[in-house]
């Protein structure tokens, strides 16, 4: 940004050290930032990367744990300042005291929150926490703070809210919970709201929604955002100056455009390597295809669902929750199939349905020629062994206090192929070199691996006893983009040399298309689309598929500002259509 | 106990129910909530009193319990053989049952009362007793355990807390006879024991409304030297048995504050400039309540318990008293009864105090 | 789905976990890793709790040398101590209406204090376990069932129910030796609820872990499952609820032997008893048959409450004080973490401080559970 703009905060040689169990941790290192008014400056950066810290440390939010050193110098927008700081118009937040960096936040910095759930008190409604940060800052009776509060909920979109600034939290999607908390950051109008992973919490479909309010914010209300975030995505959409960090360091700074077309840094090329584009897939796809035999299509399928309804029981004989509704769909020896769909549309549901974890309450799902429909557990046993699981989250997926060459011979173990873990270990040995681990790996214990590590390991428990089919639960959501384009890779791989099936669930499109043969798209809990993933990708049929792609944000600014046209002209069809039916 | 224990009470949830219905009770309402949870106290109150009837009764007739050794054989077995203790026990099991729906929970063998009309000649005397107590338990317990949050990990808070488990570990017979020693016998301000003094029961004896809560009855005689001297006599009790809870509300006051203070809806308050005290106040000090007050119905019977000792310390004639009387006259009918009546009193203020925890919750009452 | 790279990733119950193979056998021993752990007011807390256990488990086994006299002696050399003696070099803390030296029936109480709690608490661990365990694991008809029993029974005056346990058991009258298994199985069928419902919750909690279900996938037994996965990684909070309670014996005890239902005089000595000897010393003055052992009950419970509270905030990342730090001080990011895995941050690294929300993925879920395991224990007890 040009220079005559005036600064709004600027970070000089900040230097953040934590205590913990492990000993003194160093999260931020010398970093020096710059905003300037009605600028949207991104930060992004992997975990661990110093990127929330550096964040919380301009509202002087750090944990007691915590200590800092260097400067931040906060602009005050009404030129007030905190009562008694040194010069009127600007203060050093981290030679405020308390009291004075109370003065600050709320109206001069103010913050979202990544959970929108809970950055909530459940127990007090909208309207009056909205309130309590305006009573804060200066004297206003019920009726003006009320007032306000309606003011500013109207304004961030959410409808009705003259009746809706008495509801509680719980009464609102999470959606529209981010944008109560969105108006609570802006309704003293501080000159820069720091918004930490405002919309990694939200399905696609929403996070499009509040980057435009939060675009909003900076072209209507001139306000300064601070962006923190791991998404490239979401930084193309809605960033005008990217600040890359790695390591408590920050390693490129450069506008949106320049950031992405031209990256100087190795990291931040790395880095930008590793985002899954849509259509990166095809190429793949053809060529598995090519590669197979010509009967493949006559084989029996591994997996066949026809009308599969699955039902969660209620409590105290109150109707259940239908969490999938008549699907169908195969997957025949050897394809992946990706099962996209956004939170609640049921994808997890049917992957756990398959690998017997959750009965099958209607319709029929037949798996490796089983009827899961009614079956029992002794008769499926046999048949686990030709189904491997891969779970989202690596930090569980692991009995903690077993080394993982002994998880990775547990199936081994179970199914007789071995007597005890020492004489799987062989063989183990051999599963973590598939899965690129090292052998001296399989003495150690889970948590002394990394996510993507894990994730790994997890992967060659799961292709011990070689599957015909293999479940993988978004394996990848988890994990950092960079470690995620790794364990991608690895699937692929192994796909490729041991030809299981795969039944492949994520919420992203992007890494969908990278690997499967054809994408099936879920939406509360029916299945509105099926096929390859060019014909799903290129040109969906069905109206959420539609809606979910063009939400998708393109690591890109200049095409994502065009795609952002696309979306908005996308959704004013749909208002009008349902205008006129 | 559903409230109280969503981890134990509930069927493990699924991993697709997200953290938003997770909270939220069955059935939907508030109206079915508590239709549901009335409907739970009864296998509650079931279970216990069949428990305690064959336990008792595992020990042999009570007849011969309370009377044996005092009368002949012969004697004793045309007793037992009266009162029905010689037929089959599913037989006496199932009468007793019968008896106890219809509120007749038998009656004492040694002094031959109604069970139902121990409980009121001295059930209100508890519940005076407990009153009191709660009283002291919430003056002290709520304020400090706030206190103890707000200074977390100062010196404050250390002493706070020595002193909350201070009050857990003295057994409240301990701390009766501490306050006994330094204040009727050392100081000599206080009254050594009972509800009030003879002079004072006698003018309250012959009152038109007697009520048997005797800060009602001091007032209603109108005389400020029976008042003062009732309140007199309540102050050691109230304090021994109220520090006992006290101490339990303070550790999970200052747990639960602590608790919510590190929630993101504290640090978003923190951003928008809210003070600290203001946070302990308002933002941790609600929600931090819903579970404290499912625990004060668990506390109703740790006081009920501790009013046994209690009044047993300090010559308080209430059911507690009068239970450790019959113990010691092995009368196992009147303990049954009186235990399986507190059984019943205890279900019934957990199912109270379940709805107003649900009332409190607007995730509940919407 | 939820599932960002912030919050996901290692959680901080994955970093407190015990590393078996890395540490040396003394360190792994629950109190001392503690008390490494521990700081500033916290480690204060312990050591005193520590220090004050230590004496007692002292004076109880070593009684009979520390002891001038025996719990049931009424004569010395000179013939008869004689009744309500004032302290005096012979008698330190003076002698009791019966006629017993106060002194030495404290050291003696606190053996038989150790006894009850031992048997009490091997008692109810054993079957609490194993019941939380089974009905947890399976769930169905045989988990509500008793779940609905352990709630009833922990919702019930404790006291009252040791009571009525010891009625069935001695028919009332402990005055046999063998009062003290009465008085402990009296206290076990009291605390069974508590061991249950804390191993019944972590067993639900575990089992909808990815490691148990990754396991019942494979088709790994029921047993194996039980076993391997569940029984070991639910037994972590043992140690605490073993201290909470072990206090909770005590006061039960002191509890029963007020109201009668404890162990004659003659056939050990117990605080309890005594206390309710010397109700009626206090009302003529006499002080000190009351305040010696009362003393020693308040003295064991809060040694034993100490170290259970000190454990439970050591347990708690959000309760656990840590070492303050120079401004720059430590180590970058990356160095903490395990080779091989540059990017990811692994360990109680950077994972645990980016973000709040690193607790759980609901803050009110958090607190609610919290609370949930804090107040299940302390708040039920005898006074």
């Amino acid at each position: 940004m040009s220079g005559q703009q005036k600064t709004i905060v600027s970070i000089e040689n900040l230097e953040v050290s934590f205590s913990t169990d492990a000993g003194a941790i160093k999260a931020v290192d010398r970093v020096s930032l710059e905003v300037a008014a009605g600028e949207v400056l991104a930060i992004v950066g992997e975990s661990g990367s110093g990127k929330t810290v550096t964040a919380k440390s301009i509202l002087g939010l750090l944990p007691e744990t915590a200590t800092a050193r260097g400067a931040i110098i906060l602009s005050s927008r009404d030129g007030g300042g905190a009562p008694g700081a040194g010069s009127s118009h600007n203060n050093d937040v981290l030679s405020l005291s308390k009291k004075q960096l109370r003065g600050i936040r709320g109206s001069d910095v103010s913050m979202v929150f990544q959970e929108p759930s809970t950055a909530l008190n459940p127990v007090y409604t909208v309207g009056w926490q909205i309130a309590e940060g305006l009573r804060a800052h200066g004297k206003y009776t019920r009726a003006e703070a009320k007032a306000k509060a309606i003011d500013i909920l109207g304004r961030v979109g959410i409808p009705d809210p003259e009746t809706r600034v008495n509801y509680y939290p719980h009464q609102f999607s999470g959606g529209q919970k981010q944008r109560v908390v969105i108006a609570q950051a802006l309704v003293l109008d501080p000159g820069l709201i720091v918004a930490d992973e405002p919309t990694t919490a939200l399905d696609v479909t929403v996070q499009a929604e509040i980057l435009d309010l939060l675009r909003r914010c900076r072209d209507e209300f001139g306000t300064a955002i601070v962006l923190i975030t791991h998404n490239m995505g979401v930084v193309a959409d809605l960033a005008d100056r990217v600040a890359v960090m790695y390591q408590g360091e920050v390693v490129e700074q450069a506008d949106a455009v320049t950031l992405f077309s031209d990256p100087q840094n190795d990291y931040t090329k790395k880095l930008l390597a590793s985002v899954p584009h849509i259509g990166q897939g095809a190429l793949q796809t053809v060529e598995r295809a090519s590669a197979r035999a010509t009967d493949w299509q006559n084989a029996t399928p591994v997996v066949v669902a026809s009308g599969l309804r699955i039902e969660y029981p209620g409590r105290f004989g109150r109707g259940g929750f239908v969490a999938v509704d008549g699907v169908d769909f195969e997957i025949r020896a050897g394809e992946v199939l990706g099962l996209v769909g956004e939170s609640g549309s049921g994808k997890t549901t049917i992957g756990r349905a398959i690998g017997g974890l959750t009965r099958v309450t209607g319709g029929s799902l037949k798996v490796l020629d089983h009827e899961m429909n009614g079956i029992r557990e002794r008769v499926f046993k046999k048949v686990r062994s030709d189904i491997g699981f891969v779970f989202q989250d690596p930090a569980s997926s692991f009995n903690p206090l077993l080394t993982i060459a002994d998880c990775v011979a547990e199936p081994l173990v179970v199914h007789g192929r071995a007597g005890n873990p020492r004489e799987a270990r062989a063989r183990v040995d051999e599963l973590l070199e598939a899965v690129q681990l090292p052998k001296s790996y399989g003495d150690r214990y889970p948590h002394e691996l990394s996510g993507g590590q894990r994730q790994r390991a997890s992967l060659a428990r799961a292709i011990a006893l070689e599957p015909a089919l293999l479940i993988a639960d978004e394996p990848t959501s988890a994990l950092d983009v960079s470690v995620q384009a790794r364990v991608l890779e690895l699937f692929a791989e192994l796909q490729r040399e041991f030809g299981f099936a795969a039944l492949f669930i994520s919420h992203d499109l992007a890494v969908v298309d990278l690997l499967a043969d054809r994408i099936a798209v879920l939406y509360k809990g029916k299945l509105v689309e099926e096929g390859t993933g060019s014909e799903v990708l290129g040109s969906p049929k069905h109206p959420y598929t539609q809606r979910l792609l063009a939400s998708l944000p393109v690591p890109d600014p200049v095409e994502q500002a065009s795609r952002r046209e696309a979306l908005r002209a996308l959704r004013a069809d749909e208002a009008r259509a349902a205008g006129t039916s | 106990m559903t409230a109280t224990v969503p981890a134990v009470g509930a069927p493990a949830p699924s991993p697709t129910s997200r953290p938003t219905a997770r909270r939220r009770l069955p059935g939907g309402g508030l109206g079915r909530y508590i239709v549901v949870r009335f409907l739970l106290i009864i296998p509650t109150i079931f279970i216990l009193v069949t428990l305690v009837f064959f336990l008792m009764r595992a020990t042999g007739d009570p007849i011969t319990a309370a009377l044996g050794g005092r009368l002949s054989g012969a004697q004793l077995q045309e007793r037992i053989h009266a009162a029905g203790y010689d037929r089959p026990i599913l037989v006496q099991y199932f009468e007793y049952l019968g008896q106890i729906v219809t509120g007749n929970f038998g009656t004492s063998i040694s002094d031959n009362r109604p069970i139902t009309t121990i409980l009121a000649t001295y059930g209100v005397a508890t519940l005076e007793l407990a009153f009191y107590a709660l009283i002291v338990a919430f003056i002290v317990g709520i304020p400090l355990g706030m206190l103890a949050a707000y200074f977390r990990d100062k010196g404050q808070d250390a002493v706070l807390r020595v002193f909350a488990i201070l009050c857990y570990a003295t057994p409240v017979f301990f701390a009766g006879i501490l306050l006994k020693l330094v204040f009727s016998v050392w100081l000599n301000v206080l009254p050594v024991a009972g509800r009030a003094s003879t002079s004072s029961e006698l003018e309250m004896q012959f009152l038109p409304n007697k009520t048997g809560i005797y800060l009602i009855d001091a007032f209603q005689t109108g005389d400020p030297a029976v008042i003062s001297d009732v309140l007199m006599h309540a102050i050691l009790p109230a304090i021994a048995l109220g520090l006992l809870t006290a101490g339990v509300f303070l550790r999970l006051v200052r747990t639960n504050v602590i608790g919510t203070l590190s929630t993101d809806y504290v640090d978003a308050a923190r951003s928008r400039g809210v003070s600290e005290f203001r946070l302990v106040r308002k933002h941790a000090y609600k929600p931090a309540l819903i579970p404290i007050i499912t625990v004060i119905g668990l506390q109703i019977a740790l006081l009920l318990g501790g009013a046994v000792l209690t009044e047993s310390t300090f010559e308080w004639k209430g059911l507690g008293f009068q239970l450790a009387q019959y113990l010691a006259a092995r009368d196992f009918v009147a303990v049954q009864g009186i235990v399986a009546l507190l059984a019943v009193i205890v279900a019934v203020t957990n199912f109270i105090v379940d709805i107003i925890a649900a009332l409190i919750d607007p995730r509940v009452r919407y | 789905m939820t599932n960002s790279p912030t919050r996901t990733k290692s959680t901080p119950t994955s970093t407190r976990l015990p590393r078996p193979a890395r540490r040396s056998l003394l360190s792994r021993l629950p109190v001392v890793h503690q008390l490494r752990q521990s700081v500033g007011l916290q480690r204060g807390m312990l050591v005193a709790g520590l220090i004050i256990t230590g004496v007692f488990i002292i004076c109880a086994v070593f009684a009979q040398f520390i002891a001038p006299y025996g719990f049931a002696q009424l004569r010395g050399p000179d013939g008869q101590f004689g009744a309500q003696l004032p302290p005096s070099p012979e008698h330190l803390w003076g002698t009791t209406v019966g006629g017993y030296d106060v002194f030495s029936r404290v050291i003696w109480g606190a053996q038989t204090a150790l006894e009850v709690m031992i048997v009490a608490i091997v008692l109810s661990i054993f079957l609490g376990v194993f019941l939380g365990l089974v009905s947890g694991y399976f769930g169905g008809w045989l988990d509500r069932i008793l779940v609905v029993l352990a709630d009833a029974i922990y919702a019930f005056p404790s006291l009252l129910l040791a009571i009525v346990m010891s009625i069935v058991i001695s028919g009332g009258q402990s005055n046999l030796y063998g009062g003290i298994l009465a008085a402990a199985i009296s206290i076990t069928v009291v605390y069974i609820p508590q061991y249950f419902r804390v191993i019944r919750a972590e067993t639900v909690r575990i089992k909808g872990e990815a490691f148990v279900e990754s396991a019942k996938v494979i088709g790994a037994s029921n047993a194996r499952i039980m076993v391997r996965h569940v029984l070991r990684n639910s037994t972590r909070t043992l140690p605490l609820i073993f201290t909470l309670n072990a206090s909770e014996a005590v006061l039960t005890l002191a509890g029963l032997g007020f109201l009668g239902f404890g162990i004659e005089p003659t056939a050990a000595a117990e605080w309890g008893y005594d206390l309710n000897k010397s109700l009626s010393d206090v009302t003529s003055g006499i002080w000190w048959t009351a305040v010696f052992p009362g003393l020693a009950i308040v003295l064991s419970v809060l040694g034993v409450t100490l170290v259970g509270e000190s454990l439970n905030d050591l347990a708690d990342p959000r309760l656990r004080g840590r070492r303050a730090v120079a401004a720059a001080a430590g180590d970058v990011a990356a160095t903490s973490v395990v080779p091989g895995g540059t990017l990811e941050a692994g360990l109680g690294g950077l994972s645990g401080l980016e973000g709040c929300g690193d607790f759980d993925d609901s803050g009110t879920r958090t607190h609610t559970d919290t609370s949930h395991t804090d107040t299940s224990q302390p708040e039920r007890r005898q006074p």
